[in-house]
């Protein structure tokens, strides 16, 4: 089996001196090519694990390694640039167009302009944006869903091998957000991407993730694909489970199997 | 007839390219120097909670001191220093005009830079700066090309309050001398001009409004990411600034600079220096309303070339002497003192200009009071007013001493308001000028000052040290030494206290000019 991708061992990060204890002790190997979603509620301390990947906050504890390297030994600057990260709600700059976001990695990076540019158009049509209307629009002229798409194009403009995302398709609407997911499954799979995804929303992690890691108050409690997950002891991890089963019983029950309402 | 129709409309326009370029010019200056010193403040006080509370604290200090103290302040901070790098590192520069308007103005544009700027770069969504880094920026780069770019509407309205108040102060820096917007008021308060007190406040207002607004398109456009709006305002300032400084920088460099303080007299005096200067085929121009100390410094460090001051006056005030000598006695003294300091003493013109103590002439008589001696018995029951630097002169202090005198109670007064203040009985004596024509007008006398407390003030010629040896300028200023008797000076000095055009300082140097002829 190749060496992971990404791997966490026995990482822990408290805040505030040391009262407040968000990650404890978590290991996590993501492989490359997987698609992993972290589940937790609020203040489980997932943001906080997937921002000790990118140096965005800094372990106190244990070790993360990205591509084979310890993150401690590479500049946290170029260490970002090379990692494709989805903010919450986009995170888009306002003051720069769709093309102007899209670019800014590229940009940092040195690129040629008109290369970025290219790079610009490629990318928007891998995220289903039409060129010529949304190229120079600001972000406030765009839907919740077309700057969330523009955050993916963003995201993986240097062309990076991971992904790193933050509850990225939490603030749209189900049809937007139903239609987003997939075609960021498919991109994951047709760019061989390793995508490790924060939501709070299992039923989402069951449909798109290869595999789940569940947290609480900063520890990791289990990880596996769906199958392996229903088989946990753990209580909370069988209450996440039960309520995507107990809505997709009464969806069942409630629509009718065929044809459009 | 129009009130347009008055020719002092025209004279005021006259001097508007000189005013309005030097003004802009100073504003601009100050501005770009305030700029430059409060948004790096800001940039690296904004993450340092100490820091960012002593700047704030120190700017908005600042504020409350008024702008004219602060500009006061600046020039014999800057005469200190002037000194202290003449002999340290041997070269001097001018404490006079520019620099410390510069200075003061600068200092006083910071706090809405500092304060603007702060909260607008504290106003960038958190969300925004970590995804700056998350995307691989430097701290650096996220400043540039996030954080200012974000912040940048709300540090324009910084910007545009800063212009603003620099517009509006810069007025405030002509007794420190520096040319502005302030000429025409201060000349107007001082000879009763209220055209000019009107025409200048009008300009500053509209050059202030006119920046406002321009400063405001490049705020919309910034704001509403319309580089169009932005560009307009851009250019709209740029060409500003070039049409109000263009006119002053073809002008040609004039060689002579006639000094004048601040009061009528000096006014109609330094203009007819300028014209006799102007008509030896000599360039010359005049620095109006300047304070006593500044204008001798000024001469002294060569920023002004000639200008008149009183015998007395320099005795008392500049060479802190409280023994009093007969006319000649002191002239030659003061000649001897001032050629310590390589300032010549070109000459007299004629009359003396001194401090007397004046009421209404019914009153004294009824009082039986004819000198200062009279008067002292009867000063517990009155009030006295004076010029704003009366009571702070060692002339004042002297008659105290000599006299016993004690009033009832002081006032400082623009000069022009005592002497109807005193003869309407508002007040019951005045320290007034012996030259000045009001005393005739509303029919008031000078007390005689028996005990010889107050120094003679003849009116004297100075010539800066560069000047020592120009005989071109002694030639151009020869025929009026000597021949302005007090009669004339002060029916000059009544001409130009009215308040129609003949009553301009050039109008009255001119008839002055040809009345001296006629002698």
């Amino acid at each position: 089996m190749s060496p992971p991708l990404i791997a966490y061992a026995n990482v822990s990060k408290t805040f505030d001196g040391t009262r407040v204890i968000a990650v404890d002790d978590v290991s996590l190997d993501v492989a490359e090519g997987e698609f992993v979603a972290i589940v937790g509620g609020s203040g489980s301390g997932k943001t906080t694990l997937l921002r000790l990947a990118n140096r965005l906050i800094e372990a106190d504890a244990g070790s993360i390694t990205i591509e084979g390297d310890d993150v401690r030994s590479v500049d946290p600057i170029l260490l970002r640039r090379r990692i494709g990260y989805v903010f919450q709600s986009g995170g888009l700059f306002p003051h720069l167009t769709v093309a102007g976001n899209i670019g800014i990695t590229p940009k940092l990076l040195g690129t040629a302009p008109a290369e970025i540019s290219a790079r610009v158009d490629e990318l928007l049509d891998l995220v289903r944006l039409d060129r010529a209307p949304y190229r120079d629009r600001l972000p406030h002229e765009l839907s919740g869903g077309q700057r969330q798409r523009v955050g993916v194009a963003r995201a993986l403009a240097a062309r990076p091998r991971i992904v790193l995302m933050d509850e990225p398709f939490g603030a749209l609407d189900p049809l937007t957000r139903d239609a987003l997911g997939d075609d960021f499954r498919e991109l994951h799979g047709k760019l061989g991407l390793t995508t490790v995804m924060i939501t709070h929303d299992m039923t989402e992690a069951i449909l798109l993730a290869d595999r789940i890691a569940v947290m609480r108050g900063g520890k990791l409690l289990a990880q596996g694909t769906p199958a392996e997950l229903s088989e946990s002891g753990d209580a909370y991890v069988g209450e996440l489970l039960r309520t995507p089963r107990r809505q997709a019983e009464r969806l069942g029950a409630l629509l009718p199997r065929e044809g459009a309402a | 007839m129009s009130i347009f129709a008055d020719p002092r409309w025209a004279e005021a326009l006259g001097h508007l390219p000189d005013y309005l370029g030097s003004h802009v010019r100073v504003s601009v200056a100050a501005l770009a120097l305030g700029l430059l010193l409060s948004l790096p403040l800001a940039i690296i006080s904004r993450r340092q909670p100490v820091l960012r509370g002593a700047l704030l604290g120190l700017a908005s200090i600042v504020q409350t001191v008024p702008g004219l103290a602060l500009l006061a302040l600046f020039y014999p901070l800057l005469l200190a220093l002037a000194a202290l790098s003449l002999s340290w590192f041997g070269f001097g520069f001018s404490a006079f005009g520019f620099l410390p308007a510069v200075l003061a103005l600068a200092l006083y544009s910071m706090l809405p830079v500092l304060r603007n700027t702060i909260t607008g770069l504290q106003g960038v969504d958190a969300a925004i700066l970590e995804a700056a880094q998350g995307v691989g920026m430097t701290p650096r780069q996220s400043l540039f090309t996030v954080e200012l770019p974000l912040a940048l509407p709300v540090m324009m309205a910084g910007i545009r309050t800063a212009a603003v108040w620099v517009i509006g102060t810069a007025t405030l820096s002509t007794p420190i001398g520096q040319t502005s917007l302030g000429n025409y008021i201060f000349a107007g308060l001082q000879t009763q001009n209220w055209v000019f007190v009107l025409f200048g406040c009008l300009a500053a207002a509209v050059l202030a409004l006119a920046v406002d607004q321009l400063l405001a398109l490049i705020e919309s456009g910034l704001r509403n990411r319309s580089r169009l709006r932005a560009a307009l305002g851009g250019v709209g300032i740029a060409a500003l600034v070039v049409a109000t400084l263009v006119p002053t920088m073809m002008r040609a460099q004039t060689n002579y600079v006639v000094g004048a303080k601040t009061f009528t007299e000096q006014y109609v005096l330094s203009a007819l220096m300028a014209q006799r200067l102007k008509a030896a085929g000599l360039s010359a121009t005049t620095r109006e309303g300047l304070g006593s100390n500044v204008i001798f410094e000024a001469l002294a460090s060569n920023d002004i070339d000639v200008y008149i001051d009183y015998s007395g006056t320099l005795w008392a005030n500049q060479f802190h002497r409280t023994d009093i000598k007969p006319r000649q006695e002191l002239l030659a003294e003061l000649r001897t003192m001032l050629a310590r300091q390589n300032i010549t003493l070109s000459g007299e013109l004629g009359f003396e200009n001194a401090y007397a103590l004046v009421m209404p002439r019914r009153r004294a008589e009824q009082l039986g009071i004819r000198t200062i001696a009279d008067l002292a018995s009867r000063a517990a029951n009155m009030s006295i007013a004076g010029d704003y630097e009366f009571f702070s002169r060692p002339e004042w202090a002297a008659l105290r001493r000599a006299y016993g005198l004690s009033f009832r109670g002081q006032r400082q007064m623009q000069p022009d308001f005592m002497y109807a203040a005193v003869a309407s009985g508002e007040i019951d004596v005045i320290a007034g000028y012996t030259s000045d024509g009001l005393i005739a007008k509303y029919d008031l006398v000078a007390l005689g000052d028996p005990r010889h407390a107050i120094p003679p003030y003849d009116a004297i010629v100075l010539l800066a040290p560069k000047r020592a040896n120009d005989e071109a300028l002694r030639k151009a200023l020869a025929p009026l030494l000597g021949k302005i008797d007090i009669a004339t000076m002060r029916e000059a000095n009544l001409r130009a206290a009215g308040n129609d055009a003949a009553s301009s300082p050039d109008a009255v140097a001119q008839w002055l000019w040809e009345k001296l002829g006629k002698k």
